[in-house]
């Protein structure tokens, strides 16, 4: 029972750790699960780096005036937070670091369909991040993270197409793992796992995979054409000859509304293995779930006008959005219920991957319902371009997907890393983010209807106090972000070894070790019965 | 084996959807454009050349042929084939590209290259100057899309080099041939895509000429 | 207007506030009820259940559809501004909103209206894009160049309100502000006689219209090289290539800056000089009021604007 007998046990068995030693064998590695860990890292000092940015964003709105730093400094904070957030951790985040990790797991695969291309994709990543990091070193960018035109084509001087380099060579890094997911689900499912088997985190990746594999090159050319006309003064979005800067937004739009369901379904992946978890009950209506995640995928694809309803689009054009947008919130809504009916009548623990998913599924039922308000014409026109877009997307993004990341990140943290973290520190922390969340992003809600605009540097004096209260939660939030690094850190050296199954889990990723071996399993599983079969189990275990 | 096989073409048809997407958002934004100004896109097309065009477009349908034959030598094994087709499809998708080289030429030679401020301003558009503002939009979706046409071909002509390097070596058998199908596939779809261009871009407006 | 706006806005806070509850509660509840007690109890499964699915599905659809159709009623009254609206030209340029009015007053950055009374603003952008946001009145159009796009209000209490630039448009974003003063009609007048010592816009654009040299080819009397433009404005005419098109504000625009790209039947190509860069949006603006001004028979008559046309309320023109 002590643990010095425990911890040189579990450094001897063999595992995707320590099979190896060395930077080639990390730098040059095509096991997914190294791969995986390479992302976590890279991803981590992206989140960093967009967390600085966003503290200093925050510090300026303490006051009407502006009074820290210039109007084109600010510009560029909130540019660069913006892009280092969305395209070079949101967009990422859970399917390049848990995606990979756990979708062969989770099938009963040896690794991904093509695990070279694997690792070409997290060098593409590097390659993206540099030329983004570069731009922020050489003096930053200031379109915002939406690069309108003619703003970002003719009039910014600041270094618009490195970013927009950055962002397209990201770009391929996320097409490559869409395609490697797509092709590993379809053709690399262990005999007797069938797609009414899958667990829902990987009907999440998948139905992700789609919208990356879709969507991504249309923002990869939009952004050609932005850097082309920047770079040789032509003028294709240019009014002047005749160029339409509306045709650029369309052009943006259509990838830019799929990427935040890229963002947001990996996350609702991870909630789902969560809720069954710690409910240790099967998920209620599994194949709702599954088939809403492929719903937002495809009516996801046929939205993107609403961010336009105030351009002079035309009122049809406005209509036909609006009413698409209600479309697509329903599979979303089917979620928020599924799960809270997987509740009833299970067993319910809270560690903190539980105390993650509460917290998502409340957040995003506030963020989803504040884009409804959005996806409504006569009010979208008061609310568009205020503080309450920005409160609305910060409650889907940071308290819908960024909770997840953080709940899968310490569910999954004892089979990735073998160790376990003080539960108790972890519990403190989400409660800490979850608190301090909303107090930052709540009164922003009120601001923007009362009439803040977005991306302005100085305000009306009468915004201040909701902006006080903001940068107060700000503060808390990123304390509550902070803590966990810590401590996940501190585990990896002296965390108590956690078992094969240390939450009493259903999926193929448990039945092995932790960490896992290389080839994730001593033999190809035989899957004989559904996902979180936790009753089945338990007649096993009894009869 | 089968089911790498498998995987790896299917890999290949989820890459050709990028790329239709992809390009796909070049041709939707040209489309916009074409339809918001229809007469200085006729006057525009008037100036492109439908002989360069057509020999492009005959080199590549023969060099897919050449492609797909060799792909049939891979599967049945036959080594000195499909060298042989490799090396025909090589030398057509070069041959392309220098037809290419000499239409861009032209273009230069008679100034209607937009992309440098002075050789616009200095080129009038003297057949039809009230398009000119409109053709520069339109001139430059014509550099853009057969250029990155263009940028894929040349990725071509590098995976043909390749794989006939590959071939040279012996590495293909009617067991294993996959990196021939796969790049059969990538090559037929850059053909298919100039199958669009060329029709869009060369013959539409001139259709009254040529016919 | 806004008080529809926020009507709709309440009801969704309602029903958000209801959906959000109902479920907080349900979990929290839940969460309680169903704790874990022992290390292994394992709950019986429920799979799913059509019924609730279809349920949970159609209901909140059914709910998010009202939302769509009170917004898209009120989108709509927003896009047709009322016959008799009162006109006021906006060109937005970084950074900062130059307004005209008919009578050819200017300000920077300051709207004065009257009470009760329709406005139609026309929208322009020098530069890049802007967005003409007044949070008291609800409305919000984005100023795109290139175009026209317009936007209408009646406000219904006197009063200073923020006006604020909403589209990110570079450095001073944040400072391309200002106020909209609603006066009483009585004030009104007495504020629109102390300005416009330029002569009303109409005015101004026959001036330029002169310096520019536009009178030399477009004769009031006769067909010159260039179309007679009296009477023109709000006609159809028939182009060169067959379309007919309405000679309206954007087509004026288009005509001054790209001549060739619209040449009306019976006129050649390439006469017109093109003035792109030659004048600004806002001698646009006036070189438009002045073609507007000018009726079938007679000399130009002074704008109608600065009257009001009565106490007719067009149909939801309340603010």
């Amino acid at each position: 029972m002590s643990t010095a007998l425990e911890q040189p046990r579990a450094q001897e068995k063999p595992n995707y750790l320590n099979a190896e030693y060395g930077w080639k064998s990390w730098l040059l590695t095509t096991d997914h699960k190294r791969i995986a860990v390479l992302y976590i890292i890279s991803i981590s000092a992206m989140f960093l780096l967009g967390g600085i940015f966003a503290m200093l964003i925050r510090l300026e709105l303490l006051t009407p005036q502006g009074d820290l730093v210039n109007s084109d400094t600010y510009n560029k904070f909130f540019t660069m937070h913006g892009i280092v957030m969305v395209f070079f951790f949101l967009v990422p985040s859970i399917p390049a670091t848990l995606g990979n990790f756990l979708v062969p797991m989770m099938i009963g695969a040896k690794d991904l369909a093509f695990p070279r291309i694997n690792l070409l994709s997290w060098y593409i990543y590097i390659v993206g991040a540099a030329f983004a990091i570069a731009a922020i070193a050489m003096g930053g960018v200031d379109t915002g993270w939406t690069f309108y035109t003619p703003f970002s084509t003719t009039y910014s001087n600041t270094f618009v197409i490195t970013a927009a380099v950055g962002v397209f060579v990201a770009g391929f890094s996320s097409i490559l793992t869409g395609l490697n997911f797509i092709v590993t689900v379809h053709k690399m499912r262990a005999p007797g796992m069938t797609w009414g088997r899958l667990p829902l985190f990987v009907w999440a990746n998948y139905a992700t995979a789609l919208i990356q594999v879709l969507g991504t090159p249309v923002v990869a050319i939009t952004l050609a054409l932005v850097g082309l006309e920047r770079a040789f003064h032509i003028g294709i979005f240019d009014p002047a000859i005749g160029g339409d800067p509306i045709l650029f937004q369309h052009m943006f739009w259509f990838y830019s509304h799929p990427a935040v369901y890229i963002m947001i379904l990996p996350g609702m992946g991870v909630v789902s293995e969560l809720v069954t978890c710690f409910s240790r009950k099967g998920v209620f209506g599994y194949s709702f779930i599954a088939g809403s995640s492929l719903s937002i995928a495809i009516i996801g694809f046929l939205v993107w006008g609403h961010h336009m309803f105030v351009t002079g689009m035309s009122t049809y054009a406005s209509l036909y959005f609006s009413l698409l947008t209600m479309f697509v919130a329903v599979p979303s809504a089917i979620k928020v219920f599924n799960w809270t009916a997987t509740m009833y009548k299970g067993s319910i623990s809270y560690e903190t991957p539980m105390l993650y998913a509460f917290g998502f599924i409340g957040l995003f039922t506030i963020g989803g319902l504040t884009g409804l308000f959005l996806g409504t014409l006569g009010v979208d026109v008061h609310l568009t371009d205020t503080y309450f877009v920005v409160a609305h997307f910060h409650y889907v993004m940071v308290g819908g997907m960024v909770l997840a990341y953080l709940g899968g990140l310490h569910f999954w943290w004892p089979k990735i890393t073998g160790k376990m973290y003080p539960d108790g520190w972890g519990k403190f922390s989400a409660l800490l983010v979850f608190a301090g969340f909303n107090l930052t992003f709540f009164p922003q809600f009120i601001a923007g209807y009362l009439g803040q605009p977005r991306r302005y540097h100085a305000y009306a004096p009468e915004f201040q106090v909701l902006n006080v209260m903001s940068t107060a939660g700000a503060s808390v939030l990123g304390l509550g972000f902070l803590i966990p690094a810590v401590y996940l850190l501190w585990s990896l050296k002296f965390g108590k070894p956690a078992g094969d199954n240390p939450w009493g889990a259903k999926g193929l990723e448990w039945e092995t070790t932790s960490p896992p071996p290389t080839f994730n399993f001593d033999q190809t599983p035989i899957v004989t019965e559904e996902a979180y079969a936790y009753a089945k189990h338990q007649e096993e275990h009894v009869g | 084996m089968a089911q790498q096989f498998d995987s790896a073409t299917f890999g290949m048809w989820v890459f050709l959807l990028t790329e239709i997407m992809f390009f796909g958002g070049m041709f939707g934004a040209y489309t916009v454009y074409r339809s918001m100004y229809p007469l200085a896109f006729e006057s525009t097309s008037l100036h492109m050349n439908p002989a360069f065009g057509a020999a492009n477009t005959a080199v590549l349908i023969v060099s897919s042929l050449t492609m797909a034959l060799a792909v049939r030598a891979a599967r049945m094994g036959k080594q000195v084939q499909i060298q042989l087709f490799l090396i025909l499809t090589l030398l057509f998708g070069i041959a392309f590209l220098v037809i290419k080289g000499f239409e861009y030429h032209e273009h230069w030679v008679d100034m209607k290259v937009p992309l440098f401020p002075d050789t616009w301003h200095h080129w009038n558009y003297s057949e039809a100057p009230q398009f000119a503002r409109q053709a520069q939009i339109l001139f430059c979706f014509y550099f853009f899309m057969t250029g990155f046409h263009a940028l894929h071909m040349i990725v071509g002509v590098g995976i043909m080099t390749t794989i006939f390097i590959m071939a040279r070596k012996g590495k293909f058998s009617s067991s294993y041939f996959t990196p021939v199908e796969i790049s059969g596939l990538y090559w037929h779809f850059v053909d298919i895509v100039w199958i669009f261009l060329f029709p869009l871009l060369y013959l539409i407006g001139n259709a009254r000429k040529l016919i | 207007m806004a008080s529809d706006v926020d009507h709709l806005y309440i009801y969704l806070v309602l029903v958000s506030a209801v959906m959000t509850l109902l479920i907080f509660a349900t979990i929290f509840v839940f969460a309680v009820k169903y704790r874990r007690r022992s290390n292994d109890e394992i709950p019986a499964p429920i799979h799913g259940s059509l019924k609730l699915e279809i349920t949970w599905s159609i209901i909140p659809f059914l709910i998010m559809l009202t939302f769509f159709w009170w917004g898209a009623k009120i989108f709509f009254l927003n896009a047709t501004p009322p016959p008799n609206s009162m006109d006021v030209y906006v060109v937005g340029k970084q950074w900062m909103w130059k307004i005209q009015y008919p009578g050819g007053q200017r300000e920077i950055n300051e709207l004065h209206v009257p009470v009760g009374r329709p406005v139609k603003i026309t929208l322009a952008s020098e530069d890049v894009i802007h967005s003409f946001f007044i949070p008291a009145f609800r409305i919000k159009h984005d100023v795109v160049p290139g175009r026209y796009d317009t936007m209408w209000f009646t406000a219904t209490k006197p009063g200073r309100y923020h006006l604020f630039c909403a589209e990110y448009c570079g450095t001073e974003h944040s400072g391309m502000v200002g106020w909209v003063t609603v006066m009483s009609p009585a004030d009104y007048e007495t504020w629109l006689a102390g300005g416009g010592t330029g002569g009303t816009m109409a005015q101004q654009g026959e001036q330029l219209f002169e310096q520019a040299g536009c009178s030399s080819c477009h004769l009031m009397d006769r067909q010159g090289r260039g179309p007679n433009l009296r009477g023109v404005y709000g006609t159809q005419v028939q182009l060169t290539d067959g379309r007919s098109v309405t000679v309206d504000d954007a087509y004026i625009r288009e005509s001054i800056l790209n001549p060739n790209a619209k040449i009306i039947e019976g006129f050649r190509p390439n006469v017109m000089p093109n003035f792109q860069g030659q004048v600004s949006e806002e001698q646009i603006l006036q070189l438009i009021a002045y073609i507007k001004s000018l009726a079938i028979t007679g000399t130009t008559v002074a704008p109608a604007g600065t009257q009001p046309a009565g106490d007719a309320q067009p149909n939801g023109g309340k603010l």
